[in-house]
């Protein structure tokens, strides 16, 4: 008896929830309504729950700087492209305007069609995927670098910083994970390698490693039999740990770890974990500018809201979603409309120069990608990722090598 | 009977009749609920037939979805002819599984063990597979979508449903028959006593092989669907063990072995998921983890319970049972 | 680890698909001792095991007892449902930020010639090969010991016998719970602690328990040793992320070829 009760009444709810107008108010409209689909639980809880900081603090910026109101409407993705699926459609028959999310390229994708298919604007903040902007969508926009871009600023930030500390490695050796991120990676550095002959070092081996694996001891013996210079890593969080401890157990010191775009070695864990031993590492990635004035202001509501938190260890997760969320209401501002043909309009007319994160301002191509986003070269200095270059962002001057190096 | 065939019209005429009244996202929790619970049919084939419990079902769901996708990444084929070596693919490899298993005397949980590993296998290995995208997946170009374009199975959720809801059906006439005939009540003896089984005579490794093929082959047509459905393939996501753990949540909590148990199983399963979400939130408990917490406890209770699954006494509550 | 997996297995014959969850929360138990007393994980051990054992009792008394007799998928759905609650309950008391130990002699290593020996996974080791050698113990020379071994044999006439089945078989279970305990306070020197760890973990020690053989300490040791060196070797000649392919492939021979693994008995 119970469980027939059960089902009748969720079939009942089921049916309630599904013929309730839609509610989507045209023209003359007070409030945005934007839906957050971020992964807040399963294996990227970590991450979607960072990102969400950066959607919380929104709101409150955004009405200082715009004037305008913004209601967020979140929706937790589990990690799961079924659950960013069905939960895109859900947020659009409750009224979403507009969609922000979701940090994975698979999970993207999947609300990109349902996007797509319903005709809402949809604002990627974090993946990097090339192939969500190339799909010839109208309602996608994406502001944040592809893979492909990713690597090469990667790469030519790695040639400037050799220049700017006027170091010479002959060689190098490169580990990357087996995943989506670390074989885009692999091909991009496969492509630009050849074709930036000012690099002056060359990569003496490679080697491939499950993002799963628990030991990695094998792989660091082989890395440091390759006598390499410095280390060019690839990595995820706590590969990153895993490897660097692995570094000081087998006694390897090379001049340096540089990541060409990866996550890990910014992130608060692994200075957590780590403590000094963190020092000195570089990773070359998209990132806030410090000395943006749009930086500053979020920043302040970011420690209002998190004050046992540093937004450093968040930065890139917050700006991105936090540019999202902007350029939903900026958009919305110009349209004064919330229908959501004339946002995505609106949208692609953005132009917005005084932004947070680094690089040229965020103006979308006939795809729905922005181009110029900057990346910049962090290091990890004083227990915190500082940006060393380029100069014009810089926190503080590189160090290459690390002090720890020693000739092999 | 007649009542049955009442209450099977009627549910068909709702389920027909369900795009009309139900907006996009009660329709594409429906979409999920049919796909769980024709995959979980496929799955129950295998199990609730022919009593081999298979913990790697995921392998044919991926290899199905790999084969069309790649198919038609590649070289522009259509899921119509894609489909025929995805199930040929999976076919193969669930024979495969199979003859290494029965002639080796695998079964019971040793089965489950070996064909958790094959999946596992498979996933690594997939992930070094460059040809169909390695770790960094496949994605298949997505047209627009308001058309329906049956030959290359692109148009509106609608047509997601109904391709879903046909397959759906399809299975449950398909295995209706397969019960009534022959190897239905091969399978039983199997199920019930291999041993007494072979003593009478019947050759168990045959009739196992077809319970393991017909299970492959229907199981890779999900995989199909999941490819043009989703339009992104993983080796990571779509070869995990997870994802055999939906497919056989939908049959275990339904019921399995019986007709519509997967069925039921899969609908109350979702609708729970995404009850339970809605609940939490109307509660305002935006807690992560929460819901599934509770999802579990459900689970747990159910199996606790009920452990032939939800449909056996609910059929007999509602006079829908054999007897 | 494995060791726990082999036991319970072997006795109680019921997989326990939420064997690595529970090495997870073994873990956590320990950051959280570390984080609030300073108390290193070896000498953590010995409280967290004693609960584990506790825990591990309670769960098969209670929760697992009715379904000894229920066909596998049951079984298994039971434990992934349990495996599910640990999950995400973890997440919510903890949060999704990983968690470690640290210790001094964390990152050191013994130089012997050229050879370098990481300090705490040889501590570790140790621990594995003292716990196996008293579960053998416990096993060979005690009473209860005796009487498990009898249940695992022999179910039926353990009963007419007069052997507690239930009891025992909870005993078993909790012994298994104090092998995950150990195994966790070591692991959480060597990884970090987040909520989704136990998943790939469970796989493990099942590829090392098959392959090994089930119901023997020798084999569960064993097994782990030759899968850990194995994955190395693979690592070292075919590429290291292909290195877990390599155990299932493994995995698949042993089940087809040696289903009772090297050291196991043919039931």
């Amino acid at each position: 008896m119970k469980r027939r009760q059960f089902n009748k009444a969720l079939a009942a709810a089921g049916a309630a929830a599904a013929v309730s107008p839609f509610g989507i108010l045209h023209a003359q409209a007070q409030k945005l309504r934007v839906g957050v689909l971020l992964p807040r639980s399963g294996y990227l809880g970590f991450i979607g729950q960072s990102c969400q900081k950066g959607a919380d603090l929104a709101p409150e910026v955004i009405k200082g700087m715009l004037g305008v109101d913004i209601e967020l409407m979140n929706a937790d993705t589990e990690s799961s492209v079924d659950t960013a699926r069905t939960r895109a459609e859900r947020l659009i028959q409750e009224g979403a305007h507009v969609l922000v999310g979701a940090f994975d390229s698979g999970q993207s994708a999947a609300i990109a069609q349902v996007a797509e298919q319903r005709g809402v604007p949809y604002i990627v903040n974090v993946a990097a995927a090339p192939q969500i902007t190339e799909q010839g969508y109208k309602f996608v926009f994406r502001n944040f670098q592809t893979a492909v871009d990713i690597v090469r600023n990667g790469l030519a930030l790695i040639g400037e910083l050799f220049q700017a500390t006027n170091s010479v490695p002959r060689s190098a050796v490169f580990m990357h994970v087996n995943d989506t991120f670390g074989q885009a990676m692999a091909k991009g550095i496969g492509a630009f390698m050849p074709r930036l002959t000012q690099l002056p070092f060359k990569i003496v081996d490679t080697i491939t490693y499950d993002p799963a694996a628990k030991d990695l001891t094998v792989e660091l013996s082989k890395a440091k039999s390759a006598n390499a210079d410095f280390l060019l890593l690839v990595c995820r969080l706590n590969d990153a740990i895993l490897l660097r401890r692995e570094m000081v157990k087998q006694r390897w010191n090379p001049m340096g770890i540089v990541s060409p775009g990866s996550p890990g070695m910014y992130e608060e864990q692994y200075f957590k974990t780590l403590g000094k031993l963190s020092e000195y590492s570089i990773s070359n990635v998209p990132w806030y500018n410090p000395n943006a004035p749009l930086t500053r202001t979020v920043e302040k509501a970011f420690l209002k809201r998190n004050p046992k938190e540093k937004l450093v260890f968040h930065g890139l997760n917050v700006g991105f979603t936090f540019e999202a969320i902007l350029v939903a209401a900026d958009a919305f501002k110009r349209a004064k409309s919330t229908e959501p043909k004339t946002l995505a309009d609106a949208i692609r007319q953005t132009n917005i120069t005084s932004k947070m994160t680094l690089g040229g301002p965020i103006k979308f191509n006939e795809k729905g990608q922005v181009e110029g986003i900057g990346s910049a070269c962090v290091q990890n200095l004083d227990l915190i990722p500082k940006v060393v270059l380029p100069a014009n962002a810089a926190e503080a001057k590189p160090v290459f090598p690390a002090p720890y190096y020693k000739k092999a | 009977m007649k009542r049955r065939v009442a209450a099977l019209a009627v549910l068909a005429v709702l389920l027909l009749l369900l795009p009309g009244f139900a907006g996009p996202y009660a329709l594409s929790v429906a979409t999920l609920i049919l796909y769980f619970a024709y995959t979980g049919q496929a799955w129950n084939v295998m199990m609730g037939f022919a009593g081999q419990l298979s913990l790697g079902h995921s392998l044919y769901v991926g290899v199905g979805a790999y084969a069309a996708g790649a198919l038609f990444f590649h070289y522009g084929i259509g899921p119509w002819a894609g489909l025929w070596v995805a199930i040929l693919l999976c076919v193969l490899l669930g024979v495969a599984i199979g003859f290494l298993a029965f002639r080796f005397g695998i079964s019971g949980v040793y089965f489950a063990l070996l064909t958790i590993a094959f999946a596992e296998f498979t996933r690594i290995g997939f992930d070094h597979f460059n040809w169909i995208g390695g770790p960094g997946g496949m994605f298949l170009r997505v047209a627009q979508r308001d058309a329906w374009d049956l030959a290359n199975f692109r148009g509106p959720p609608l047509m997601y449903y109904y391709a879903m809801l046909a397959l759906t059906a399809g299975a449950f006439a398909l295995c209706f028959f397969l019960l009534k005939s022959r190897p239905g009540y091969y399978w039983q003896a199997i199920r019930e006593n291999e041993e007494a089984a072979q003593a009478l005579g019947i050759n168990t490794f045959r009739w196992k092989m077809l319970a393991v093929a017909i299970s492959a082959a229907l199981t890779a047509v999900s995989g199909v669907f999941f490819a043009f459905y989703y339009n992104n393939l993983f080796p990571e996501q779509i070869f995990h063990i997870s994802r055999s753990i939906e497919i056989i949540l939908g049959p275990v909590i339904g019921g399995v072995g019986t007709l519509f148990g997967p069925i039921l199983g899969a609908a109350l399963l979702t609708l729970l998921s995404d009850g339970i979400t809605e609940a939490v939130a109307a509660l305002g408990w935006e807690i992560p983890g929460i819901k599934q917490v509770f999802y579990g406890l459900v689970l747990l209770l159910v199996i606790m319970f009920l452990p032939h699954g939800i449909w056996p006494p609910l059929a007999r509550r509602l006079g829908l049972h054999k007897r | 680890m494995a060791l726990g997996l082999s036991v319970i297995f072997g006795v109680v014959r019921v997989v326990n698909f939420a064997h690595g969850e529970m090495m997870t929360i073994a873990m956590y138990a320990a950051s959280v001792l570390f984080a609030a007393l300073g108390l290193d994980p070896f000498a953590a051990m010995l409280p967290i095991a004693a609960a584990f054992f506790v825990f591990g009792y309670v769960l098969q008394a209670g929760l697992i007892n009715p379904f000894i007799t229920r066909p596998e998928h049951s079984q298994f759905m039971l434990l992934v449902a349990v495996a599910i609650i640990m999950v995400n309950a973890m997440l919510m008391i903890f949060g999704p930020d990983a968690r470690n130990v640290q210790v001094d002699y964390q990152l050191e290593s013994f130089q012997i010639g050229s050879l370098l020996i990481d300090k705490a996974r040889l501590y570790a080791a140790a621990a594995a090969v003292v716990a196996a050698a008293a579960l053998f113990g416990f096993f060979r020379f005690t009473l209860t010991g005796k009487a498990i071994r009898a249940c695992a044999d022999n179910y039926l006439g353990a009963k007419v016998v007069g052997l507690d089945v239930k009891r025992l078989y909870a005993l078993t279970f909790g012994l298994g719970a104090v092998c995950v305990a150990v195994a966790g306070c070591a692991m959480v020197l060597l990884v970090e602690v987040t909520p989704s760890l136990g998943p790939a973990y469970t796989l493990l020690a099942f590829v090392i328990v098959i392959v090994g053989g089930l119901g023997s300490m020798g084999g569960a040791l064993l097994g782990g040793v030759l899968i850990g060196v194995s994955e190395a070797l693979a690592g070292l000649f075919i590429a290291p992320s292909a290195k877990s392919m390599f155990s299932f492939g493994l995995l698949i021979l042993v089940l087809l070829l040696r289903p009772q693994g090297l050291l196991g008995k043919r039931s």
